[in-house]
């Protein structure tokens, strides 16, 4: 019988990191997300896993950069102005090709902003973050139960690629409490960690060095052209997205995490009304979901793209649409969360309807 | 015909890149040849810096792990967690370990993590040029002290062993010298004793080696240990600072 439990989402996240086989958790206290690492110091004793609590961000990051290149399953989460000093770490774990999860439960920004729910972040997470090029895969889920299904696709990617992969939330889905089933997800084909520093005795005395630094200049030209060679792989194999009521859909809403959910509220009351409206639902942030505009284009007559920011997405929807259809935007900032009401006025001005 | 020295084993037979009169090289071998009298090649992992010994995973024959600036401490806390059968031990620098990891230092030691540290302190940026290091004498030129250390403006070095050797974390807190073969000695002894209490699990162990820079202090190797002696013992005296074993110093 499926076995559904109510939970808050920053401890449904931490479940299923324990249930992806995730036993050692390094992070700080930040607001909206301290109910994960306080779940993972409760729960990983249970299960024989090890939970940390680092002296800041820039620590616990590095604690998770020696964990992976132990070969563990390991995981981080914060918020914000927690992921920003993170980045140092996630840029050398990129370089040394180290397999983790980072969640981060975005608040408002910048500078210390405030705690409320945000998608100010996005820059930050798809376009680099730190120095150098790099990419990581980020996953944005929209309810708890995809949340808790992209926690254990997060640890399967990261490994199979070697990459770190971000976990993009919000405020809004580290608090709601929604019931979340625990399910198996398809097993991959992971390769072996033969890679990891555990000591020379448990690898037939091969030495393994985890590092990042490629002093001669055209052999960090060759590492980074299998860094993209790599990128190039995940690109074609991971984009993920939901396409809803986009069959017939002159305009689509391209929305992602929090922000989806009430764009698909504007879009019932809509389609009620007549309109043939649709949404493009990116999961995958990067890669970005190019095959799915693919798919609305020969339809769609207008994009219109909603997120809690200033339009920081809305860039990566005119470069996969480039040019050929015009392209929308509407944003709240600070915390502020938009109403279906707000979203359905944009879509009905765009569509010429009085 | 009896051998009396030989390269260690844990050693690896590449030439390194420190300068003629450095006294890493002397520091890398005691390690070396702890790591083969204790025997345990093959199941230690080190952890290099930021700063000269940067290259050190091409030193060691032994697993490694290369650290972002001063996070040597934070990284190995990561290794040891999933690997606690591991001997796992960071070489840093005093740039690394007394400037911009201090707080990763601090806490490793006052978490008592079961790992190793062996503390490079000459008091300058090597690797960078010559900058002025938290452990800059007072007095001494240095490329961004060009006046000499003017503590009024530029504060005092910090004694890191002393200030460790206050939290509860650690087990063993030494330091030690490589001027001379006397001290080459005891720098050993105290660079095994910390390996020897991290494999019986007593707790955060530290030796602070204090060593040269000819290059950048502009001084011959000869002149260099000279100073060692002369200026930089009297402001970081040698010593256990912390002996679980043995009950604190002074």
């Amino acid at each position: 019988m499926k076995q559904r439990v109510l939970m808050k989402g920053n401890e449904a996240i931490a479940e299923a990191a324990i249930r992806a086989g995730c036993r050692f958790f390094f992070g700080y206290p930040i607001t909206p997300q301290n109910e994960l690492p306080e779940y993972m110091s409760r729960r990983l004793p249970e299960v024989g896993g090890t939970f940390v609590q680092a002296e800041s961000e820039v620590s616990a990051i590095n604690m998770v950069y020696g964990a992976a290149g132990a070969g563990a399953r390991v995981m981080t989460s914060s918020s914000s102005p927690g992921i920003s000093l993170k980045q140092e770490g996630i840029s050398y774990m990129a370089g040394a090709q180290l397999p983790a999860v980072i969640v981060n439960i975005v608040r408002g920004g910048p500078g210390l902003g405030s705690i409320q729910p945000g998608q100010g972040d996005y820059f930050q997470s798809v376009k680099g973050g730190g120095h150098g090029d790099y990419r990581l895969v980020v996953l944005a889920p929209a309810n708890l139960q995809e949340a808790v299904d992209l926690v254990t696709e997060a640890f399967d990617i990261a490994d199979l690629y070697r990459n770190p992969v971000l976990i993009l939330g919000d405020g809004l889905l580290g608090q709601m409490m929604e019931p979340v089933e625990f399910r198996q997800s398809t097993p991959r084909e992971l390769p072996a960690k033969d890679w990891a520093t555990t000591g020379l005795c448990n690898h037939n005395g091969q030495k393994n060095v985890i590092n990042s630094l490629v002093l001669h200049a055209i052999d960090l030209e060759a590492h980074n052209i299998h860094l993209q060679e790599k990128y190039a792989l995940i690109k074609v194999a991971e984009q993920k997205a939901e396409l809803l009521h986009c069959d017939d859909a002159e305009l689509v809403v391209v929305a992602y995490g929090s922000t989806a959910r009430i764009v698909k509220t504007a879009i019932a009351q809509l389609r009620d009304q007549g309109h043939r409206v649709g949404l493009l639902r990116p999961i995958s942030l990067w890669p970005f979901p190019e095959d799915a505009f693919a798919k609305v284009m020969p339809v769609a007559k207008d994009f219109l793209c909603v997120e809690m920011s200033a339009g920081q997405m809305v860039e990566d929807v005119k470069l996969v649409v480039n040019g050929a259809r015009p392209v929308h935007f509407y944003g709240r900032m600070g915390g502020i969360v938009p109403t279906p009401n707000e979203i359905a006025t944009q879509v009905l001005q765009i569509m010429g309807v009085k | 015909m009896v051998k009396v020295f030989d390269c260690p084993k844990s050693l690896t037979d590449m030439p390194t890149h420190y300068c003629p009169g450095c006294t890493h090289g002397i520091i890398h071998r005691l390690i070396a040849e702890v790591i083969d009298e204790l025997g345990i090649a093959d199941k230690a992992v080190g952890v290099a810096p930021v700063g000269c010994a940067v290259l050190a995973y091409n030193y060691f024959v032994c697993d490694m792990q290369e650290a972002a600036h001063g996070r040597a401490p934070a990284v190995a806390t990561g290794i040891k967690r999933v690997v606690p059968e591991g001997v796992v031990f960071t070489y840093q620098g005093d740039g690394d370990l007394a400037s911009i990891g201090c707080a990763e230092i601090v806490h490793a030691a006052a978490r008592g993590e079961l790992i190793t540290t062996v503390f490079v302190n000459n008091g300058i940026y090597g690797m960078t040029g010559g900058q002025m290091a938290p452990t800059t004498l007072p007095g001494d030129k240095t490329s961004t002290s060009p006046y000499g250390r003017d503590t009024k403006k530029q504060g005092f070095p910090i004694r890191v062993s002393e200030m460790l050797a206050t939290l509860d974390g650690p087990a063993y807190i030494a330091r030690v010298s490589v001027h001379n073969v006397a001290n080459i000695v005891k720098a050993k002894r105290a660079i095994k004793k910390a390996f020897e209490y991290q494999i019986a699990g007593k707790g955060f162990t530290l030796v602070e080696v204090l060593s040269t820079c000819p290059t950048n202090w502009g001084l011959t190797p000869k002149e260099s240990l000279e100073k060692v002696q002369r200026d930089m013992m009297p402001y970081f005296p040698l010593g256990d600072y912390k002996d679980i074993e043995a009950g604190e110093k002074k």
